[in-house]
């Protein structure tokens, strides 16, 4: 560790991950709900797991980007953070206005929850993964407008990169889509079409230079490999995720009573969505190809290729499966998009969080050579687990949406939503149990975390 | 190839096609924002419509249901519940709601459950109300078919 300010990460780190552990707990409760209409009813109603389950997803990729971000900028603007006791203060806010919100989540009902959290003065709940009540709304842009003056604060005074400027150009662009979140106009069409203003530009444009930035660090830090070249790969990675990805918002504004322009926009732009994600693979298969160094860490540079293989499979392939306008009309809310969203989040941004940590943590904890090869052995199995589980459960899904549209939309002899699940619990099963096996991957991952070192 | 393109290139494609992404993708939204009251008559967008809509979401309805294709899978898509389960009458259709929601959560074991809202009569007609609305949005004709 070059500056001691770096170590503010490690809380964010370890917080990301039990954050993490909780969000597919609760996957796997929802996956037995699937199944089992009365497990956890009325105790815990099927949409309260699934707040809880999405908004732990999100908190707990918010943690990884700042400890991420908390951890690279020093090294990256050779200074110390501008404020420490400010990254600190604001992760104790963060994660209590987060465990009050889920506690509010799992002990009130939803609707007592809006009149207690004052939403008639500003109606903000109720909306797809923006279910937060108004003050953990407002508590998130307080700590978002602390992180984000922390970064720049520290860079401006410091060394200016490639990274650091695509970090902040990110940060910024995060806080500002998140404000469509306050606005929830009466008319529902207006109101689903600005709702992807904060969801589709932070999950396929803003995140994507966060994830890109960490990338190019930890590239940097293992392979040795000139700054300048990886700069211009970083470059064209975020150019194309840019066109891409802003004009590919067009794919959700098919079928939702927006016009039919964006049938042709939304297509062309996001057949093109998975390029950027392609060329990561590049990227990192290159860097490694060309490394100056051999680092010890073996396990960092695994999970940057891991990274960008995964995001590849899950943002690029499963999302390419079902963008086109014509295949949409079909796929469109059925569990093929749900089966795109678990492995794209999961590749994109739970694997870079992996990434970073498996990187960082060693470093923060006294190990600047990564941890013990049986450690790491332990570490790659985990790795293994993890991937294999979330692919399965992903086939899974691919398998339950593909019979979904056969029941209820192709041909003349249509099923009944109702009927046409029960007729695809074997599969649903099947996701369940590679759920578990993703649960297992991780906790063996934390058991890595514990292996003794020899002492030297 | 990326021999041939140099590190200021790369930063020039960056910015100069971000910037041309963002403005075109902005110009659209504009248009879009203007043409959305026509295509969602929403000028039949009573007081009862915009209540249904608030209840909607007070509920957390989205946490279960998907409403013209988005939302959750775990139970069925609305935007054509009011011809599915109304067959596209009015009064069928509030009969229909009035009925279902006071009967939540079902016996049936381990089907699926929705919980009981504990609405009025009042607030399920309002409820009805959008849905019928939502049903009657030009949205490319989507969905498919009946059973959504």
């Amino acid at each position: 560790m070059k500056y001691s300010s770096q170590a503010v990460a490690k809380p964010y780190f370890i917080f990301a991950l039990v954050l993490l552990a909780g969000e597919i707990l609760f996957g796997l409760l929802m996956a037995v709900q699937y199944l089992y209409g009365d497990f956890l009813f009325p105790l815990i109603p099927f949409n309260v797991l699934r707040m809880v389950h999405t908004n732990l997803l999100i908190v707990l990729i918010l943690f990884g980007f700042m400890g991420a971000t908390y951890y690279l900028i020093p090294e990256e603007a050779e200074r110390e953070l501008w404020s420490p006791k400010l990254a600190i203060i604001t992760f104790w806010v963060f994660a209590a206005a987060g465990v009050a919100t889920i506690l509010g989540y799992l002990f009130v009902p939803y609707a007592t929850l809006t009149e207690l959290t004052f939403n008639n003065l500003l109606p903000t709940m109720g909306r797809e993964f923006l279910e937060q009540p108004l003050p953990t709304k407002v508590g998130i842009v307080l700590v978002v407008v602390s992180y984000v003056l922390n970064t720049a604060m520290t860079v401006l005074k410091g060394r200016r990169t490639v990274i650091t400027t695509v970090l902040i150009t990110g940060l910024l662009g995060l806080a500002v889509f998140f404000l469509f979140a306050f606005y929830v106009p009466e008319n529902l069409i207006v109101d689903k079409f600005l709702w992807w203003f904060t969801v589709h530009l932070w999950v396929e444009a803003t995140w994507e230079l966060i994830l890109g930035a960490i990338l190019a660090f930890v590239l940097i830090k293992v392979t040795g490999v000139d700054r300048e070249h990886i700069d211009k790969w970083l470059y064209l990675i975020i150019a194309m995720t840019m066109v891409s990805g802003i004009l590919g918002t067009g794919h959700h504004f098919f079928y939702m009573g927006a016009p039919e322009y964006w049938l042709w926009i939304g297509s062309i732009a996001s057949a093109a969505e998975p390029l950027p994600f392609f060329f990561m693979i590049l990227f990192a298969y290159t860097m490694t190809k060309e490394r100056r160094i051999e680092h010890n860490n073996r396990m960092a540079l695994t999970w940057a290729k891991g990274t960008a293989v995964m995001a590849f499979l899950g943002a690029g392939v499963w999302g390419f499966i079902h963008t086109l306008a014509p295949v949409n009309m079909f796929t469109h809310g059925t569990q093929l998009t749900a089966a795109h969203g678990h492995l794209a989040f999961y590749g994109a941004y739970i694997m870079i969080i992996f990434t970073i940590i498996s990187y960082a943590m060693p470093i923060l904890r006294g190990r600047p050579y990564g941890n013990s090869q049986k450690a790491q052995n332990l570490e790659l199995k985990a790795f293994w687990m993890m991937n294999i589980g979330m692919l399965g459960l992903t086939l899974a899904l691919t398998t339950a949406g593909i019979i979904q549209i056969l029941d209820q939309r192709v041909g003349t002899e249509l099923i009944g939503f109702m009927e046409s699940q029960a007729s695809i619990a074997g599969v649903y099963t099947i996701r369940a149990f590679f759920g578990v096996l993703v649960f297992v991957g991780l906790l063996t991952y934390f058991a890595s975390f514990f292996v003794k070192e020899k002492v030297k | 190839m990326t021999e041939r393109i140099t590190k200021s290139m790369a930063k020039n494609i960056y910015y100069g096609g971000g910037l041309f992404a963002l403005l075109i993708f902005l110009g659209l939204s504009f248009d879009t924002v203007q043409q959305i009251p026509k295509r969602s008559n929403q000028i039949n967008m009573s007081e009862s419509v915009v209540a249904g809509k608030a209840l909607w979401e007070k509920n957390n309805c989205v946490g279960c249901h998907t409403l013209i294709g988005e939302g959750a899978y775990y139970a069925p898509e609305l935007m054509n519940v009011f011809q599915r389960r109304g067959d596209g009458h009015e009064a069928n259709f509030k009969n229909y709601m009035q009925g279902w929601m006071a009967a939540q959560p079902l016996s049936e074991p381990n089907r699926r459950k929705m919980p009981q809202f504990n609405l009025n009569a009042q607030e399920v007609n309002s409820l009805a109300d959008f849905l019928i609305w939502t049903s009657k949005v030009n949205a490319n004709k989507w969905p498919p078919t009946i059973e959504g």
